[in-house]
């Protein structure tokens, strides 16, 4: 992974002294709250419903062992001793003190980590594939470009005040889109020309929040070296012709709603005529130097399969369902990526303990190079694990509460922290998250349902992703009551589309049975190859509604 | 005359520019002499009185105007001035940028308006260079804000090597 040169580690010691600065100024009364807002906001720090709450910066997802360990420590000496690990692969305290916040991001700093731009009006974290530079169909490693853009992107001098905030995303494999790019301000997808050069394609204004958009397309192909001068023009277009009267019409899926996506691609041409073959058009150099930091760790020369590690599946049955559910095919023979979750019932989804992540840098330093990655679907990743290992793994991440073998059903739900913590919140989403998985918790009727992805939004705002879910559940004020809305249809791949309203809210208790009577709706209409997602589209929405609420 | 306190290149120093407002009704009330700043408005409706005058003369822009009104006139302003609205509107930055990067204005150009301690960085690097800070904060401190970070990744007025060409 990335490693900080002295130039990196100054800006980050920098950015330290500076948030220290203020946060003093602040406290001294010679900084307004209204004018602290935007200072705090782009390192991450909110004030919630009962406490701070800070955002650490988690770049594409990527943790170092040591990093882990740091993360920790911070939870525990500053915090209840957990932390949440967000959609945006990014980790959460929920129970800072303002005035040790600048001793948090000094301890962050002695591991080449920070909160720099994690919240505010401005280019936010870069995501990408959690199984990135091990997945068998990936084009690319598409981490050497979001470490590009992380650094282009880090106190850009004129793109900190955007009328909104704004969030980039990279997939480099043409199966799957692990990273919902097209949800994002802008989705690029590592893409192959017809003469075999790779470059970028260009999507631009998805996202979720109120005005559910899917990315429109403003360029089939831009070759790699013009990657920063590209979206130099976009957001240049954006900063200078996004509204900003109005905070809820102000993202860049606005703009290019209201100007077309045809108008809007102009514009960026243009401006980037002028900005094309300048200095920051980047060289082969920077691209091999960055590159040097994603190449491949010491891989084993391995059969493609472990034979025992087969027979160890059919002799327990336990071991193979996680197998089956949480573990992912590798590009190396003989390795695998396993997903450790964080989904167990009774948990917050996405929520670890100090002895938690202690635990799973342990894991990463036995089994997988001592790296780790976060999953936007808030899970933790060993991406490079031997297939001889699996076992053993599987028992130690069983002690620890990771081994629940449910990735991708049902249970495996995305979820914000909601009403229990958010002061945006409508409703609480964590309580629905339980009601559900403790409704659902017989796993051969969770293996039936099969693949299915869940998501639960405290509020319009979407941190939990709803309108991408299969069924989503969004949590709406109803004359001061906490009601919920569910979505169907929603999915976030390469085949990304919005949910579609069922009908009218249910109150907090009738939620699991809502779920339920709309699986049922599946499980009786289904072929035997079809999905969740694959039923709702040949049959629509309606026999579902009929189902949910006939005897309303 | 005013004498107001300003930064200017990292110091402090006095100033003697007047910034024009229009009034309610949008007229302009011209002093005999000395130097002025005036509005875009003004400037398009009486540029020949304007260069014919005695005194200096500005221009500013609002952040609803754009450097490209200005292009082709820049050689009749000895400073530029951006005005902030409010501190949240960032589309100073892209003029600033512009006017620096693009149309090679070599003179003054002047943050005005909700203008702070922590702007100052991110305004300094796309170009601009004085700066009128905002009445009820301590101009001595806030001239702090200009250099917090002292390495960048980017290319930008102030520096016009990326750090991938420089490291």
């Amino acid at each position: 992974m990335y490693v900080y040169d002295d130039y990196d580690q100054q800006i980050v010691n920098d950015r330290v002294a500076q948030f220290r600065d203020q946060t003093q100024r602040f406290l001294a009364g010679k900084i307004s709250d209204d004018e602290f807002l935007p200072l705090r906001l782009q390192n991450g720090l909110y004030i919630q419903r009962h406490a701070p709450m800070l955002r650490i910066a988690i770049p594409y997802g990527m943790l170092a062992s040591r990093q882990l360990r740091k993360l920790a420590d911070v939870s525990r000496k500053f915090d209840k001793g957990y932390g949440h690990f967000s959609t945006r692969q990014n980790m959460q305290l929920h129970w800072p003190k303002l005035e040790q916040v600048p001793d948090i991001l000094a301890e962050l700093a002695t591991v080449q980590m920070h909160s720099i731009q994690t919240s505010g009006n401005c280019i936010r974290n870069t995501t990408t594939d959690q199984f990135a530079g091990v997945a068998r169909d990936e084009l690319e490693d598409p981490r050497p470009y979001c470490e590009l853009i992380r650094q282009w992107s880090t106190f850009h001098p004129e793109f900190a005040y955007l009328p909104r905030k704004f969030k980039i995303a990279v997939n480099a494999n043409p199966t799957a889109d692990r990273a919902a790019t097209l949800v994002h301000d802008i989705g690029i997808h590592i893409v192959q020309n017809e003469s075999g050069e790779n470059g970028f394609k260009v999507f631009v204004g998805g996202g979720l929040g109120r005005t559910p958009v899917i990315a429109s397309l403003v360029r089939e192909f831009l070759p790699k070296k013009h990657l920063l001068t590209y979206l130099e023009a976009i957001l240049r277009v954006y900063n200078r012709l996004g509204r900003r009267d109005n905070k809820h019409k102000a993202r860049i899926k606005i703009l290019v709603r209201a100007m077309t996506p045809e108008k809007f691609t102009e514009l960026v041409e243009q401006e980037w005529l002028q900005l094309k073959d300048g200095p920051n058009t980047v060289t082969a150099e920077e691209f091999e130097r960055l590159k040097t930091f994603f190449t491949e760790p010491e891989y084993q020369s391995l059969p493609q399969q472990d034979e025992h590690f087969l027979a160890l599946q059919t002799e327990n049955n336990f071991f193979a369902n996680w197998v089956k559910r949480n573990v992912t095919p590798h590009k190396k023979p003989g390795y695998a990526a396993v997903t450790l979750s964080l989904k167990k019932t009774g948990i917050a989804p996405g929520d670890a303990t100090h002895e938690q992540m202690d635990a799973m840098a342990d894991l990463a330093d036995n089994y997988s190079f001592g790296e780790l990655r976060v999953s936007h679907e808030q899970n933790i990743v060993l991406a490079d694990v031997k297939q001889s290992d699996l076992h053993s793994l599987w028992r130690d991440a069983k002690q620890h509460g990771f081994a629940t073998p449910t990735l991708g059903l049902l249970n495996d739900m995305i979820c914000c922290p909601g009403g229990d913590f958010c002061s945006l919140a409508n409703a609480k989403s964590i309580p629905i998250a339980q009601q559900i998985q403790e409704r659902f918790q017989d796993l051969d009727y969770l293996y039936d349902i099969g693949d299915l992805d869940l998501n639960i939004s405290g509020c319009m705002n979407a941190c939990g992703h709803h309108h991408v879910g299969n069924i989503g559940i969004l949590g709406v004020d109803k004359k001061g009551a906490e009601f919920y809305q569910v979505s169907l249809g929603g999915a976030s791949g390469v085949d990304a589309s919005l949910g579609k309203i069922l009908g009218p809210s249910f109150s907090e208790k009738e939620v699991a049975n809502v779920i339920e009577k709309i699986i049922d709706v599946y499980i009786d209409k289904r072929t035997e190859e079809e999905r969740f997602i694959d039923t709702y589209r040949r049959i629509g929405i309606d026999p579902f509604k009929q189902q949910v609420y006939a005897n309303v | 005359m005013s004498n107001k306190k300003i930064i200017r290149n990292g110091q402090i120093e006095s100033d003697t520019w007047l910034v024009i407002k229009a009034d309610s009704e949008g007229r302009s009330i011209l002093p005999d002499d000395g130097d002025i700043i005036v509005p875009l408005s003004l400037w398009q409706e009486q540029a020949q009185t304007l260069k014919q005058r005695a005194g200096k003369l500005g221009i500013w822009l609002n952040s609803d105007e754009s450097p490209e009104s200005i292009a082709t006139d820049l050689e009749n302003f000895q400073i530029i001035a951006i005005n902030f609205p409010v501190f949240m509107d960032g589309r100073g930055y892209s003029y600033a940028r512009l006017l620096r990067e693009r149309f090679g204005y070599k003179g003054e150009i002047r943050a005005i308006g909700d203008v702070m301690q922590d702007q100052l960085f991110y305004m300094r690097r796309c170009g601009i260079d004085s700066f009128t800070i905002k009445e009820g904060k301590d101009i001595e401190e806030a001239i702090s804000g200009l250099y917090p970070i002292n390495q960048s990744y980017q290319a930008a007025a102030d520096q016009p090597q990326p750090l991938f060409r420089r490291r």
